[in-house]
């Protein structure tokens, strides 16, 4: 038994599920209804229901990080600026260059989305040629999109928010009528599902981590290091664009200075939260995502309690200190050797007791 | 296929940098005129009438003076572009401070970072221009700079938000939020009064913190609250922005599910991201329904919310500071005194036709009665 319970804590997924729990158990004894799930107005309705949907963002990007961070020992700080941008590519495309709202578009849906993620994909190429080709330093490398995409976005948009009154284009961040679950949840699914069916099938995992381990080694073993490495930020690239098509359709518009706004800080310290080394190597895609959503369980929390939003990121910044703490090696060792410590105790006054 | 990848890679970048320092200093000279601008400028005409006439007459002078061959240049520092009320007051001092007005106007769109703000004003101080419009982003440090306009004797306008710790600018143009947001209280006061609605509980989703209008709409519609007895259940801040807004409902409708029968937005983007939390949760809102949505702003897509009925009131806060920017520095070339202050002219709109006008005190302590305005499609055809 002991065994057993030994095994699952020392698991690597045991402390961001056990963070994300605590979280969610202040809820129920502030609020018990906190977990109350029902339905109205014929779609599913509640707090839980509201962490699903809106960590779905930070979930998306988290896939891309963690891939990015593992094989690179970096992050790739544009996420947030490559979901605006994509927001203002689609937009744009939709809506037409320079219309500010529209009720139809100018050319098929379908057209406008593929249009935002191949936007997405070229910055994730471009980020990935520097840091793979040209051995840039993946923060110095995703810096200049994180503050040249927002801005390329806004030319995209005219220097103003475009809205789409198009009915189906709210499908994506909201709800497809007649489904109860929102359409972000199933997206989030999708999206990772591909990406661990991808690794597990695949021995694209071991690559990645081959790589982010000793790319000199990986390469000589035979591995394309600097390829593996490419597709990581490519995929990272796609995860923060369709991440970016959902935080637009939840309010129909290109926001390009809203949109995405410090979710790749959220999307790094979800990788974190999931006991994920951001010195690269081995990665845990679970990890990541729970933390994601223990990120979003946070912010529902605080705005549930009537935390003052902007006093929250206090509140945030003291949980988050207190799970990395508890995750960190170094707590890790001292807990241990404290125990270790209680043990030779234990042994010497059992050894005068006998004597 | 090695090769193109990186050509065609080393092409976007390129591609993508030119954008990006074409974007990042959006320093652009103002020319004509877009279509939208004009449009505005005849909204600006038709509902005030005095400013049109100054148009009118500053282009004359401005024909004066071009013929004399002089400019006048101006650097205008904006906060940035975050909202459909920002676009329009830029589009307004453009429009306004035009070359056809003999004025060539330097923008710089300071995209909500208040030291690269100062970092403008202190290159219009360097490239020596006769006129600073600032729009500040912040209402604080800016004693030093402003001492620096000062000691190089460029006369400093400030339209909309407020400078705080220093005096050294000619004159301000903007709104009086807490009149704005007095008049939403007066409003909703004589509104629950003839609808027969004995109880208020209000929940309010603010601006952001901090900024003046946020201030001044709180204060104002506070001291309602308290006269009134009104319940105000909770205040969070949606930051002015429509993911803000619905985030902020979506808590409120589950801490506090029927129990509210009034929301008050602070902005129209706040407006719209809560009217669709409450689609959503299918709570009734607005003229029939069991919420009544209040909103500040004003803007066409607001008014066209109002239109339908979804938001009951809507007071403007006027953005097009553009013909009293010109006023002042026409005033200012013909050595004249100007006004410390200068208050935009703000209609308040209303979804019914039950109440016509509402009386209030405003925050110069003086007893008005100011009308509502019941919005049609071509008030909704005027707007900005």
């Amino acid at each position: 038994m002991t065994g057993k319970l030994k095994t699952l804590t020392k698991n690597q997924l045991f402390l961001p599920f056990a963070m994300m729990v605590l979280v969610l158990l202040i809820n129920l004894i502030k609020s018990p209804d906190f977990f109350a799930i029902n339905i109205q107005n014929g779609v599913l309705y509640g707090r839980l229901i509201d962490i699903l949907n809106r960590g779905s963002e930070i979930a998306i990007l988290a896939v891309g990080q963690t891939l990015v961070v593992a094989v690179s020992a970096g992050t790739d700080i544009s996420v947030g600026s490559v979901m605006s941008l994509t927001a203002c590519g689609t937009c744009m495309l939709l809506a037409g260059y320079g219309v500010n709202s529209t009720t139809t578009l100018a050319v098929p849906l379908v057209v406008g989305l593929l249009f935002g993620l191949v936007l997405a994909m070229c910055c994730g190429a471009f980020n990935g040629f520097l840091v793979s080709k040209l051995n840039i330093q993946p923060m110095v490398a995703t810096l200049i999109l994180f503050t040249a995409a927002r801005a390329i976005g806004l030319l995209l948009c005219n220097n103003q928010i475009t809205y789409i009154r198009y009915e189906p284009y709210k499908y994506f961040g909201n709800f497809i009528p007649g489904c109860p679950v929102p359409t972000a949840i199933f997206i989030t699914v999708v999206v990772v599902a591909i990406v661990m069916l991808f690794l597990k099938k695949t021995a694209m995992g071991l690559y990645i981590q081959s790589v982010g381990i000793n790319k000199k080694a990986a390469r000589i073993s035979g591995l394309n290091s600097s390829n593996i490495c490419f597709m990581c930020y490519l995929i990272c690239g796609l995860c923060a664009g369709i991440a970016g098509i959902v935080a637009s359709s939840r309010i129909y518009s290109a926001d390009s200075n809203n949109i995405g706004r410090n979710y790749e800080l959220d999307s790094i310290l979800a990788v974190a939260l999931g006991g994920n080394s951001l010195g690269g190597g081995r990665f845990n895609m679970a990890g990541s995502i729970i933390g994601a959503y223990t990120i979003q369980a946070i912010t529902v929390t605080l705005l549930a309690m009537g935390v003052s939003t902007d006093q929250a990121p206090v509140v945030k910044a003291i949980i988050v200190v207190l799970i990395v703490t508890a995750q960190a090696p170094a707590f890790k060792a001292f807990l241990a050797e404290r125990k270790a410590k209680k043990l030779v105790q234990e042994n010497e006054t059992q050894k005068k007791e006998a004597a | 296929m090695r090769k193109t990848l990186s050509v065609l890679l080393t092409a976007a970048m390129a591609t993508s940098m030119l954008v990006a320092c074409g974007s990042s200093s959006t320093q652009a000279t103002t020319t004509a005129a877009a279509p939208a601008e004009t449009k505005a400028a005849e909204t600006q005409a038709a509902t005030t009438a005095a400013p049109a006439e100054t148009v009118a007459e500053v282009t004359e002078a401005a024909k004066a003076a071009e013929a004399n061959g002089e400019t006048i240049t101006v650097g205008f520092a904006q906060v940035g572009h975050e909202s459909d009320w920002r676009t329009a007051s830029t589009n307004s001092v453009q429009s306004a401070l035009s070359k056809e007005n003999g004025i060539d106007l330097q923008f710089v769109d300071c995209d909500n970072d208040s030291a690269a703000q100062l970092e403008a004003v202190r290159n219009f101080i360097q490239q020596g221009v006769d006129y600073i419009v600032i729009d500040p982003i912040v209402s604080t440090g800016w004693d030093t700079v402003l001492t620096e306009a000062d000691d190089a004797g460029i006369p400093v306008i400030v339209i909309d938000r407020t400078i705080d710790d220093s005096d050294k600018y000619v004159s301000w143009v903007g709104s009086e939020f807490t009149n704005e947001g007095l008049a939403a209280g007066a409003w909703l006061k004589a509104y629950v009064a003839d609808k027969g609605i004995s109880e208020v509980n209000a929940l309010v989703i603010s601006g952001t913190t901090g900024s003046s209008a946020q201030i001044g709409r709180s204060n104002g519609f506070d001291k309602y609250v308290e006269e009134e007895k009104w319940n105000k259940i909770d205040e969070q801040t949606g930051d002015f922005t429509q993911e803000g807004g619905q985030k902020v409902m979506e808590s409120y409708l589950k801490s506090y599910e029927g129990k509210f029968n009034v929301v008050v937005c602070q902005n129209d983007n706040e407006a719209f991201g809560a009217i669709d939390a409450m689609k959503a949760a299918g709570v009734s809102y607005g003229v029939d329904g069991d919420v009544i949505v209040i909103s500040f702003d004003a803007c066409t897509a607001g008014l066209q919310k109002v239109l339908a009925g979804e938001i009951n009131a809507d007071f403007q806060c006027n953005p097009l500071q553009g013909p009293d920017c010109l006023n002042i520095i026409k005033k200012l070339e013909a050595g004249e005194t100007v006004d410390q202050k200068t208050f935009m002219a703000e209609p308040w709109y209303v979804a019914e036709d039950k109440l016509k006008d509402i009386a209030y005190t405003n925050n110069s302590g003086k007893e008005v009665t100011e009308p509502l305005v019941v919005v049609d499609q071509a008030v909704v055809d005027a707007a900005y």
